[in-house]
């Protein structure tokens, strides 16, 4: 089937704008791009018809050989209905945002972020558990002599290593 | 067969109650489906011994050739007795082993009621998935009884170690089941072991990952470690599931699978070499435990390595000898472990150095115990006794000397047992002498920690004043299961018809076939008797410096390994989830997208599809669509750069307006005419929230942002390059032709609005559903607590009256610069800087042409570009229009709907569209015209879709009104309520 580069440049330039304004933080800009790159696919999708055509109208004295394909318009139709929901739902989402934090930037995963750490400093956390064990043991052995006197005597003397 | 294993689950479901009614005498009553059991058993006993199977199918889901196949055979038979039978007792005992306050009884009862149903499926599944399907649910209900007395940490440890061991074999074994299955081409296990498949890779590779499933199950080394931790279950538990039952399954499946496979290479070494290694680690490992149910525990380790050699031999007096072992061995272990339960119970410990005098505080047990290790020893004339026998006379020389010098450890630990439970105490003394060679620490507890072990050593003595005894329901099955072994021996005669049944399937036409007897003269497997019980009781004489011996060389357990590699492996997840997921979405998408390029674009240069059979592209259709389009490419670049949020936004309109414009010039009017109206009422929604954002982007790093953007140009080249390479590579004609001819047939004009109300309608309704729920997102998202209703109207209870102040009402200045007129219903509510008499008059005047207008986009959609979508927007745009003009309160008397109310309206009529055509078409929204001439208006053709499109119309009405009341009216009213003008001086303006 013989293409319309046109069509499909532009398609192609709008699904690239549109995914490199997804990738930044403020979420206007993340919708924007789902906007663009709305209209980018739905662009390529009736690029994939070929040649421009007549309205698919049947009126008398249209040659159904003339027309447009009809399909790919239907398909993307109600994508573009599909986008302002999605427009409007996004947007509010930035607004709640706002009206929460003052700004409407897409935050880091609190949870990940913990994971993260918690990855790094897994051996702090295996020592200091095991300063705990130690203290715990001595706090048991302390119980089990039932010494009262000893807590006196640590303030004299010192306490156990 | 199968009401019998439903009904252990219908009881299982009904222990709660029963508990609740009748507190731990609900053990009885439940106790009656395994004793339903084992009498049918019992009944069908001398028809299987003649040779008689029982086979039961119930095709469940014909379609998908699933079935639950029952099948009752010899070995099936003797399974289905142990499990009823034992599983009785073991209710029985529990009536008298727990307390009616018990926590969480009617959940334990419940859970091994089940699991007798699960072991009594088990052994008599015929089917190779529901075989499986049982022996995970066994391992399920074992994790949860094991796991009783959650609130302990040794327990869940024991039950966890338990479920992940048995569940790794169990899913071994699902693999070898179906890769076996496979090369049976049958999922019949009894077919499979009639006509086994020829050994192969695939077939040697089932037997070993299927062993893998039954040696994990039965406790086999390297699997062995979790059965001594499961003693954190309560004693009933241990006596069913880790002695009597449970265990067996995996003897069960070496002992089914035998007759196939014995021959076939890895199946014997495999048994027979981990049978006999684990019946020697485990004696020797029981030797030196201190706690009753421990010694227990490794000895039935040892004891079912004995049982899976010998039926794994694959002889017919090995099997002969083994599945008699079998039976002899669920009667005195399962008969030992509810000793240690009531010892344990009366004298408050279980450890050995502890316990002294109980034969004199419990005369009776004691003689029942004294039974039961007679028989675990193998004296006459005990069951064990000929089976040990047999087991002697069919073994190789090699073999036969390691299980001799196992049976000598068996007697020894069970002399230890013995002694230890009801011998005078001796060895208290010696553990407690300060500086002895015993251990250190004085509490019993405290020995068991210092052994690196689990101390499920129960209750310490000093709180012996809750020390039971019991009454019968603890002793009887005690006896009862003790006297059977000693009743069994002198008439194992009687048993040797079915389970000769059994072994003859093992190895056919054997000459002069053993026969089970007390007595066979004086032979030398009776003199390996006589020397192992020798050896036994001198290894018990000589005990205290083995134990020594024994502490010395214990290697690291199998239980540290275990938990290292269960630490190791969480460690990882760790890190690498540390790693890889670091919480920011734009890293993850970046990840996603290069993955993806990479990917496409390695498959694109690899296979060079770059042939396009349509010849060279041509660049563009005409002048004007090349224009447009350079146009669109600029606005677009230039949007990904803007730092003010407003430009951003107009220029990202300006792509869709110039998109419109490219659809108008493909031929396609209605996208054109959604595209518009949808970017206008984009635009419009965008700048109502925008109103209240910051009006600058933050700076993102130039580092992030030309990562940014070659992503995105890397992206947006390769969805380009695809999309290009797929149509040209098309070859065949498009659907328009059918299209057209089926629209033509309908005798409507417009090919797009009739595939969408009539082709893809189910399309189109789910998407409608879409739009309702977003418009419902977004008012949840901005009315936070509550929805209901219309917009409130100037006037109401407290409302300000006037909206859209530009500043202090002073300084508008004295002189009011408002109209003096009003054009719109609420124009006197809007701020008099805010007024334009312009604006009003053109609202005025467009408002109803538009809404008629939306109507007749609606109803021509048939013939003339439109639609239920389009049409609903351009209402839509009407109210936007009012609302722009006037203020919430305009917005309010223009549409004194609730917009929830269309939104429901619009679903309803179109899913109700839809039903309707399956009630008088025959599908769901099958089309219908119907044709009628009316007075005035002529010839009428009402059609279905119309109807259907009516209420997508409705609902994007309604979707248009909710976003404009969320994200105008109500940003407006928080507005005002933060710059806190909204006093009483507003109400004038009403």
């Amino acid at each position: 089937m013989k293409v319309t580069i046109a069509l499909i440049a532009v398609g192609g330039v709008l699904f690239g704008c549109g995914t490199a304004l997804l990738l930044s933080r403020p979420l206007t800009r993340i919708l924007l791009g789902a906007v663009l790159l709305g209209n980018g696919a739905n662009l390529l999708v009736l690029a994939t018809a070929g040649r421009a055509g007549k309205p698919p109208l049947l009126y008398p004295g249209t040659d159904p050989k003339d027309v447009a394909d009809p399909l790919p318009q239907a398909m993307a139709l109600t994508a573009i209905v599909i986008t302002l929901a999605l427009t409007a739902f996004l947007l509010a989402m930035a607004y709640r945002g706002w009206q929460l934090s003052g700004d409407d930037d897409v935050q880091d995963d609190v949870e990940d972020i913990r994971i993260a750490l918690r990855a790094e400093h897994e051996g702090t956390r295996a020592e200091l558990r095991a300063v705990l064990r130690a203290d715990r043991v001595r706090q048991a052995r302390a119980e089990e002599t039932e010494d009262l006197d000893d807590e006196v005597w640590d303030h004299v003397l010192g306490a156990d290593r | 067969m199968l009401g019998l294993i439903a009904g252990h689950f219908v009881l299982a479901a009904c222990a709660g109650v029963f508990t609740r009614w009748w507190g731990r005498r609900a053990f009885l009553v439940l106790a009656l489906a395994p004793a339903a059991t084992a009498v049918w058993a019992a009944l069908e006993w001398n028809a299987v011994a003649g040779g008689r199977v029982r086979e039961q199918t119930w095709r469940w889901a014909p379609a998908l050739d699933l079935e639950i196949a029952l099948r009752l055979d010899a070995l099936s038979l003797l399974l289905t007795v142990l499990a009823g039978g034992v599983g009785a007792l073991v209710l029985i005992y529990c009536a008298g082993y727990f307390r009616d306050d018990e926590p969480g009884l009617g959940g334990f009862a419940g859970t091994l009621t089940a699991f007798a149903g699960a072991m009594l499926g088990l052994v008599l599944a015929d089917d190779l998935m529901l075989l499986y399907v049982f022996w995970e649910l066994t391992t399920v209900l074992s994790f949860l009884l094991i796991g009783h007395s959650a609130g302990r940490k040794a327990n869940r440890r024991s039950a966890l170690q338990a479920l992940i061991v048995t569940t790794a074999g169990g899913l071994a074994m699902l693999v070898g089941l179906l890769l076996l299955g496979h090369a049976a081409g049958t999922d019949r296990l009894s077919v499979l072991v009639a006509h086994p498949p020829p050994a192969g890779p695939a077939v040697r590779t089932g037997i070993v990952l299927v062993l893998a499933g039954a040696l994990s199950k039965s406790a086999i080394w390297p699997f062995s470690l979790w059965l001594p931790g499961a003693m954190a279950a309560p004693t009933p538990v241990s006596a069913y599931l880790h002695a009597a039952a449970m265990v067996k399954a995996g003897v069960y499946l070496v002992a089914r699978l035998a007759p196939a496979f014995a021959a076939v290479a890895p199946f014997k070494a495999l048994t027979v070499g981990l049978g006999i290694a684990t019946m020697l680690l485990g004696g020797w490992r029981s030797l030196r435990e201190y706690d009753l149910k421990r010694i227990l525990a490794y000895g039935t380790v040892s004891q079912l390595g004995f049982l899976t050699a010998l039926v794994g031999t694959g002889t017919r007096d090995a099997a002969l000898a083994g599945i008699t072992l079998l039976l002899a061995h669920a009667l005195f272990k399962a008969a030992l472990f509810l000793v240690v339960g009531a010892v344990d119970q009366a004298a408050g410990t279980r450890d050995i150095r502890r316990l002294s005098g109980q034969a004199r505080a419990l005369p009776l047990l004691c003689a029942f115990a004294t039974l039961a290790a007679a028989s675990m020893t193998g004296l006459p004339p005990f069951l064990t006794f000929a089976a040990k026998e047999a087991a002697f006379a069919a073994l190789a020389p090699l073999p036969l000397t390691l299980v001799v010098a196992g049976s000598a450890l068996t007697v020894a630990y069970t002399l230890r047992f013995w002694w230890g439970a009801f011998g005078p105490g001796e060895r208290a003394a010696e553990a407690v002498r300060p500086g002895g060679s015993g251990p250190q620490a004085p509490g019993a507890a405290a020995a068991a920690a210092a052994d690196g072990a689990a101390p499920p050593t129960g209750r310490p003595a000093a709180k012996n004043e809750f020390a039971r005894v019991g009454g019968w329901e603890k002793t009887a099955p005690v006896g009862a299961l003790a006297l059977a072994g000693l009743v069994l021996g002198p008439y194992v005669g009687r048993l040797e018809p079915l389970l000769a049944r059994y072994a003859g399937t093992v190895q056919e036409g054997t000459e002069a076939p053993y026969h089970l007897a007390l007595w066979h003269g004086w032979s030398t497997p009776l003199a390996l008797s006589i020397a192992a019980w020798a050896a036994g009781a001198a290894l018990f004489a000589a005990s205290t410096p083995l134990i020594r011996l024994a502490r010395k060389t214990a290697l690291p357990t199998a239980e540290a390994a275990f938990a290292r590699t269960v630490r190791g492996t969480e460690w990882f997840a760790l890190q690498l989830t540390g790693t890889v997921q670091r919480g920011s979405l734009a890293v993850y998408l970046t990840t996603a997208l290069l993955v993806f390029t990479g990917a496409e674009s390695y498959a694109l240069a690899h296979d060079t599809p770059w042939h396009t059979p349509g010849g060279t592209p041509r660049l563009a259709d005409d002048a004007a669509q090349a224009a447009v389009a350079l146009a669109v490419m600029a606005a677009a670049l230039l949007c990904v750069t803007a730092r003010l949020r407003m430009k951003a936004v107009v220029l990202a309109g300006t792509t869709g307006y110039g998109t419109g414009v490219l659809f108008v010039l493909q031929g396609a009017p209605d996208l054109a005419l959604t595209q518009f109206t949808v970017e206008t009422a984009s635009i419009v929604v965008f700048v109502l929230v925008l109103r209240r954002l910051p009006s600058r982007f933050p700076r993102t790093a130039p580092r992030r942002r030309r990562v940014n953007y070659a992503v995105g140009a890397a992206a947006g080249a390769l969805v380009a390059v695809l999309t290009y390479l797929t149509a040209a590579a098309r070859q065949a004609a498009d659907a328009r032709d059918a299209l057209v001819e089926a629209t033509e047939h309908d005798g409507v004009k417009n090919v797009v609005a009739t595939i969408l109300v009539d082709l893809r309608a189910w399309d189109t309704m789910g998407e409608s559903a879409v739009l309702a729920v977003a418009a419902v997102g977004v008012t949840s998202l901005l009315f936070l607590r509550r929805r209901a209703g219309a917009l409130p109207r100037a006037g109401d209870g407290d409302e300000p009256g006037t909206v859209w102040r530009a500043g202090p009402r002073e300084a508008a200045g004295p002189e009011s610069l408002a109209p003096e007129r009003t054009w719109l219903a609420a124009g006197g509510t809007l701020a008099e800087e805010r007024r334009s008499v312009v604006f009003e008059v053109l609202a005025r005047l467009t408002f109803h042409p538009i809404l008629v207008l939306s109507l007749y986009l609606l109803f021509c959609a048939e013939n003339l570009p439109g639609g239920g979508f389009t049409a609903g927007l351009v209402a839509g745009l009407a109210l936007v229009v009012r609302y722009l003009a006037g203020g919430r309160y305009e917005l309010a008397a223009a549409a004194p709907l609730d917009a929830g109310f269309l939104l429901g309206a619009g679903m309803v009529v179109s899913v109700g569209t839809g039903l309707g055509g399956l009630l008088f078409g025959g599908a769901v929204l099958d089309a219908g015209t119907y044709h009628t001439h009316l007075p005035v208006f002529g010839k009428i053709h009402l059609a279905s879709p119309v109807l259907f499109d009516f209420g997508v119309y409705l609902l994007v009405l309604g979707v248009v009104l909710d976003v404009l009341r969320g994200l105008g009216a109500k940003i407006d009213q928080q507005i005002e309520r933060e710059q806190g003008r909204t006093g009483p001086e507003g109400g004038e303006a009403a």
